[in-house]
């Protein structure tokens, strides 16, 4: 039974990645390229690109994909399900927990400790995504040749909008997108 | 007889005239104090009531929201944790900014995709298991539709110059999103009352998750320890030393 296979594999992968992200990469790669072989190392290569270019976790647009190539639309409903299900069942109990017990003093002690490591954490997502959009990725140099001008002016003009105006920041990625896919397609 | 009779409606229309008066008086004080408890109860329900009940109305908004901010996190999931600060917390008011930091540590510390583990956090923050079924089907829907076209053909979708040339110009949008929500948020923990601690605590985890990368799960179990302690420490030496710490 395919389905059920996709489901038990990508809960697998739900279950395990801690951290989000990268970190359930080498874990999908185990499971669906090594021991499975559902894809080659290449498609799997090709995942990455993918997720990096459209929105959503990693996890599940590699659940979607895989469950899409070896069963179709519901094998892809199969292994989506299966990705999100510990962590929705883990977090709503946490959710439970967090409402009951969220005014302990320990609790409030723990959370504002966490709440410095989060802004840090968010902090340093950001540096990353402004490397790759502003060297593409590459090492970090000031010679002027290698600075992509436009995003940084793009960023700079986001970056004022969202803090002068009250624009939903959804219209502004929007508008950045389109702005920046006539530029670079002129210049 | 008819002088009493008229004497005793004057007395009544007087006695009228004196009740109006002290309830003209009376009553802005008495709105007043109904207003000021109507608020405080309104406060009180938005603290007590941690799951409210809503409206089908309001599962309808969830959803098209948490679908249209999972439409565009490109990259990972902190980005939909800013977006969810901006939407949620500056514009919609439906969270506060303390509650959104508590989502993203423990959506960050539990398995799975930090983005899914938020929508849980605010679907039932905001009404309950219900709601956490609306917002975790907004946030899958979105890369689950896009991802099984793209499977079909995606050689061509990776190869295409024009949504290469879009993508680029939204990761300058993300950037943008992030830079906005780090700020804001930052300058709320350093205008905090204690701020040394907090504030080494941010640069230590910057800069352990952005020059050593260090996996976020030891951050964030090494700040919660030493927010831990600091409480311990408060409770043990006394009222006396509270701004020791």
């Amino acid at each position: 039974m395919i389905y059920l296979k996709l489901f038990w594999v990508f809960f697998q992968i739900g279950m395990f990645s801690f951290g989000g992200g990268y970190a359930s990469l080498p874990l999908i790669q185990t499971q669906v390229v090594n021991q499975y072989g559902w894809l080659d190392m290449r498609e799997f290569t090709d995942i990455v690109t993918i997720s990096q270019m459209t929105p959503g976790p990693i996890s599940i647009n590699s659940a979607t994909f895989v469950g899409t190539r070896i069963a179709g639309i519901q094998g892809a409903m199969a292994a989506t399900f299966g990705c999100i299900l510990p962590s929705t069942i883990i977090v709503l109990l946490i959710s439970a927990l967090y409402k009951k017990y969220r005014d302990l003093k320990y609790i409030q002690g723990i959370l504002n400790g966490l709440h410095p490591a989060v802004v840090g954490l968010i902090a340093s997502a950001g540096i990353s995504m402004i490397v790759q959009a502003v060297w593409s990725g590459a090492a970090v140099s000031f010679r002027i040749n290698r600075i992509d001008f436009i995003a940084v002016a793009l960023i700079a003009l986001c970056v004022t909008i969202l803090r002068k105006t009250k624009v939903d920041p959804v219209f502004v990625m929007l508008g950045a997108g389109v702005l920046g896919g006539v530029i670079y397609h002129f210049l | 007889m008819l002088r009493a009779i008229i004497e005793q409606e004057q007395e009544k229309i007087e006695e009228n005239n004196i009740r109006q008066w002290i309830y003209s008086k009376r009553k802005p004080v008495i709105r007043g104090i109904r207003s000021k408890r109507k608020k405080d109860r309104l406060k009180e329900k938005r603290q007590g009531d941690f799951c409210l009940k809503q409206d089908k109305k309001f599962y309808w908004k969830l959803f098209l929201e948490t679908f249209q901010l999972s439409a565009f996190t490109f990259g990972g999931g902190y980005v939909i944790i800013s977006l969810m600060k901006k939407k949620f917390v500056d514009k919609l008011h439906w969270i506060d900014e303390r509650e959104i930091l508590d989502f993203t540590a423990i959506a960050q510390s539990s398995p799975g995709a930090i983005a899914v583990n938020a929508a849980v956090l605010l679907g039932y923050r905001l009404s309950g298991i219900p709601g956490a079924l609306v917002a975790i089907l907004g946030t899958v829907l979105p890369p689950f539709i896009l991802l099984s076209i793209i499977s079909v053909g995606y050689s061509a979708f990776i190869g295409n110059t024009i949504v290469k040339n879009v993508l680029r110009g939204m990761q300058a949008g993300v950037c943008a999103v992030i830079i906005d929500v780090v700020i804001t948020m930052g300058r709320t923990i350093l205008k905090e009352h204690h701020w040394i601690v907090p504030a080494i605590l941010m640069a230590g985890s910057f800069i352990a998750a952005a020059l050593f990368h260090v996996n976020p799960v030891y951050v964030i179990l090494i700040c919660g320890l030493v927010g831990c302690l600091s409480v311990k420490k408060e409770t043990g030496k006394g009222d006396g030393n509270h701004d020791l710490s």
